[in-house]
């Protein structure tokens, strides 16, 4: 590509052929207001607010930057006398249009333009094509368009009407440098659907995500919609992204596994009388922490669906744990996170709370201090479980709220406390798919579904199966301090296996008595580790010893007693079998 | 005296012997009447052993594993179901009853489960009454010699 030199405002510079005069000037760090540009979308020049004066030689042309290429020899001026004067020309012609619109108002006060000459028109679309460019070109959804002539041009759906095509990306809002075109959002509706779902198509998914990159949703990006967009793939220096990119499943080959696959919040629909899903203000643990996030929907601020602050919130313990219905268990974490809700909430707005327990559970380091404190900054404690969550009021103090209805075991009496929100402080679960994940590692679960360890006490990380390993809530409700120690222990044990560099196979193998196996090859299908193998040339069978993990299952078979598991042998069996009857052996 | 029968447990390792052992530790109270032999699976239960047992004069075998599917060695125990079918059989030509021989599933978490099992095998072999080998005799029972022989 041909380099051409050219003077933008007296400054030399060089650029490439026929790049458009804005980019330039751009680069250089000079402003040339525009209206209809947009730098994923070719450039159009239709608002006419970005003209130059462009002089080749003796010629003098006023041009629009954004569209207009530059050859090499020209000077440039973007803010000279005659610029100025067209430009403020430009801007009250818009204005005649569009007379209300902030963006306009603003470039009209920076041209001294205090009551436009055409008057002030009540529109606030100027044409510039760039939301029906964006749909046609970029998105590929091709539902806006420009619709009738002349004064009655309009930007507008095929026939005004809702379009079944538009996938609401929300790009022409975007790009729309008047604020012509407003997206309809049901906050309420999104807080329905997408509790707790990513904000944009493009997110990391939260603060403390590891590894820390954003990743694509494809169910809301628009690419995998129209097959269009891929605007970050534009914009994205590094050229990172990669919107072919398909799901891979790779084997890797390890030594040991640690499995950590966490947990399941209990669905809180499972309890209808806490009325989640019937009331917008019934949130579970986990939405009402995504609210408090500074990276969540409401950026950390507590709001009701409506957008108003709460006066009062209820915080409604074990739902789903310590219940005979659901799980008998104690999720431990949810008494301490309902405290953590009851500060939060005492910090960041002044409403009341109450706290239904059945128990406090306060059992880590600080915690019991950290409940002393909340006793002292107010929050009200009912112990007893809430029975029911009512919209339904008796009397004129529980019109329009949420009414929790609960017993007081400490007053005995039942107790109907009218609130604005009420958090549900969902137990934990084991999580979906365990059963799958057990079968694969030949590990078992306690009766509650989490894994199980080999030894509660004397090997907590370890299971029944060698450099198998659990770490965290997959093994037991735990919290995150609890996780990381266990985490630890089980990362010190995979690396003092690796450390020794040597493994301990299993020295209760089967081994075969070659002169007594007939060869009859019975035990051949039934090894599940397929450490069997039969010699044709010599017609016996042999095991192979690494492979080899002592179950029997071979030699319980073997007819002509062949073969010998090691310390099982049938012998030793026969006499342990004796030696436990050794009482009652005389009498026969 | 009430009958105490002698019942001879073969247990797998990873989940029946565990599960009883859960049992001990939790302090769960189950028939002292099940003498246990641990195996590494319950596949390792050679029919023969079950014979043996009740030779030697045990009133009942109860063979515990892993839940099918649940198998420290992936299938072990589908091999032990197969030859407990065959077992049976062979147990009922003998004229064994049915009820002296059974096969279980306990797994490692389930040390209750196992105290139901030793106490509902124990009331059954105790009601079944002891087990003596009397090939071609289905009288034995009604015989007092045999029990004197038995009691001494």
């Amino acid at each position: 590509m041909k380099t051409i030199k050219l003077k933008i405002n007296g400054i030399e510079t060089e650029a490439e052929d026929r790049t458009p005069i804005l980019t330039i000037a751009n680069r250089l760090g000079i402003k040339i207001p525009t209206l209809c540009n947009h730098p994923i979308i070719e450039p159009y020049g239709v608002c006419r607010v970005c003209t130059v004066e462009v002089r080749s030689g003796k010629r003098v042309r006023m041009v629009t930057a954004c569209n207009y290429p530059a050859v090499n020899g020209i000077e440039v001026f973007t803010d000279s006398e005659r610029v100025r004067r067209d430009r403020k020309l430009i801007i009250e012609l818009l204005m005649s249009r569009c007379g209300h619109v902030p963006v306009i108002e603003q470039l009209a006060a920076e041209y001294g333009i205090t009551e436009p000459q055409f008057g002030r028109g009540d529109d606030d679309c100027i044409l510039c094509g760039l939301c029906v460019r964006v749909c046609q070109d970029v998105i590929g959804a091709k539902v806006l368009g420009f619709f009738s002539r002349g004064t009655t041009r309009e930007v507008s759906t095929a026939y005004g009407e809702t379009s079944e095509k538009c996938i609401a990306c929300g790009a022409c809002a975007y790009v729309c440098p008047t604020g012509a075109i407003q997206i309809e959002n049901d906050e309420a509706m999104v807080q329905k659907e997408l509790p707790l779902g990513p904000l944009t198509p493009v997110s990391i998914p939260f603060m403390q995500a590891v590894p820390h990159q954003p990743v694509i949703d494809r169910d809301s990006c628009a690419h995998f919609k129209t097959g269009g967009c891929k605007v970050c793939e534009m914009v994205c220096e590094p050229k990172a992204i990669d919107h072919k990119q398909q799901d891979r499943i790779e084997e890797i080959e390890v030594g040991s596994v640690i499995l950590s696959t966490g947990f399941k919040s209990f669905d809180a629909h499972k309890m209808p009388q806490f009325g989640y899903g019937n009331y917008q203000n019934v949130l579970t643990g986990l939405e009402f922490e995504k609210m408090n996030s500074a990276s969540g929907r409401t950026g950390g601020k507590i709001t009701l669906a409506d957008g108003s602050e709460p006066k009062s919130v209820a915080l409604i313990h074990c739902v789903g744990s310590r219940d005979e219905h659901f799980n008998r268990y104690c999720s431990r974490v949810c008494c301490m996170y309902a405290l953590k809700f009851a500060h939060l909430i005492k910090e960041k707005t002044n409403a009341e709370v109450y706290s239904f327990y059945i128990d406090m559970r306060c059992f880590g380091k600080g915690y019991e201090e950290f409940y002393d404190r909340l006793l002292e900054e107010g929050v009200r404690f009912i112990r007893g479980k809430a029975a029911l969550v009512t919209d339904f009021p008796l009397d004129d103090t529980e019109v329009g709220k949420l009414v929790v209805r609960a017993e007081d075991t400490l007053l005995g009496q039942v107790r109907r406390v009218p609130v604005d929100m009420v958090v549900l402080c969902t137990g934990l679960e084991p999580a979906d798919g365990v059963q799958e994940v057990a079968h694969l590692f030949h590990i078992s679960r306690s009766p509650d579904g989490f894994f199980l360890e080999k030894h509660p006490k004397l090997a907590p990380v370890s299971t029944a199966t060698d450099g198998v390993f659990i770490a965290g809530a997959c093994q037991g409700p735990k919290d995150i301090p609890d996780t990381v120690a266990q985490a630890s222990g089980a990362a010190a044990q995979v690396l003092s296996m690796m450390g020794r560099g040597e493994i301990e196979v299993e020295a209760a193998t089967c081994y075969v008595e070659e002169e007594r196996c007939a060869g009859c090859r019975v035990c051949n299908t039934l090894c599940p580790m397929d450490a069997i193998s039969f010699n044709e040339e010599k017609k016996k069978t042999s095991i192979n010893d690494v492979l080899c993990k002592g179950c029997g299952t071979c030699a319980a078979a073997c007819p002509s007693s062949a073969i010998v598991p090691r310390h099982f042998t049938d012998i030793q069996m026969l006499a342990e079998i004796e030696g436990a009857l050794y009482d009652v052996r005389s009498t026969l | 005296m009430t009958f105490e029968p002698k019942i001879i447990g073969i247990l797998c390792n990873w989940c029946s012997y565990t599960g009883a052992d859960l049992a001990g530790t939790a302090r769960i109270k189950s028939a002292p009447n099940v003498r246990v032999v641990r195996v590494m699976c319950s596949g390792r239960v050679d029919p023969t052993f079950v014979l043996k047992a009740f030779a030697l004069g045990a009133d009942g075998v109860l063979v515990a594993g892993c839940h099918p599917g649940d198998c420290h060695y992936i299938e072990g125990n589908y091999k032990t179901i197969r030859r407990g079918a065959l077992l049976r059989r062979v147990l009922a030509d003998y004229g064994i009853e049915p009820g002296r021989y059974r096969q279980e599933w306990v797994s490692a978490s389930e040390g209750d489960r196992w105290a139901e099992v030793v106490n509902s095998m124990t009331e059954e072999v105790r009601k079944l009454g002891p087990f003596r080998l009397a090939p071609g005799d289905a009288k034995a029972d009604e015989q007092p010699g045999a029990k004197a022989t038995r009691a001494a």
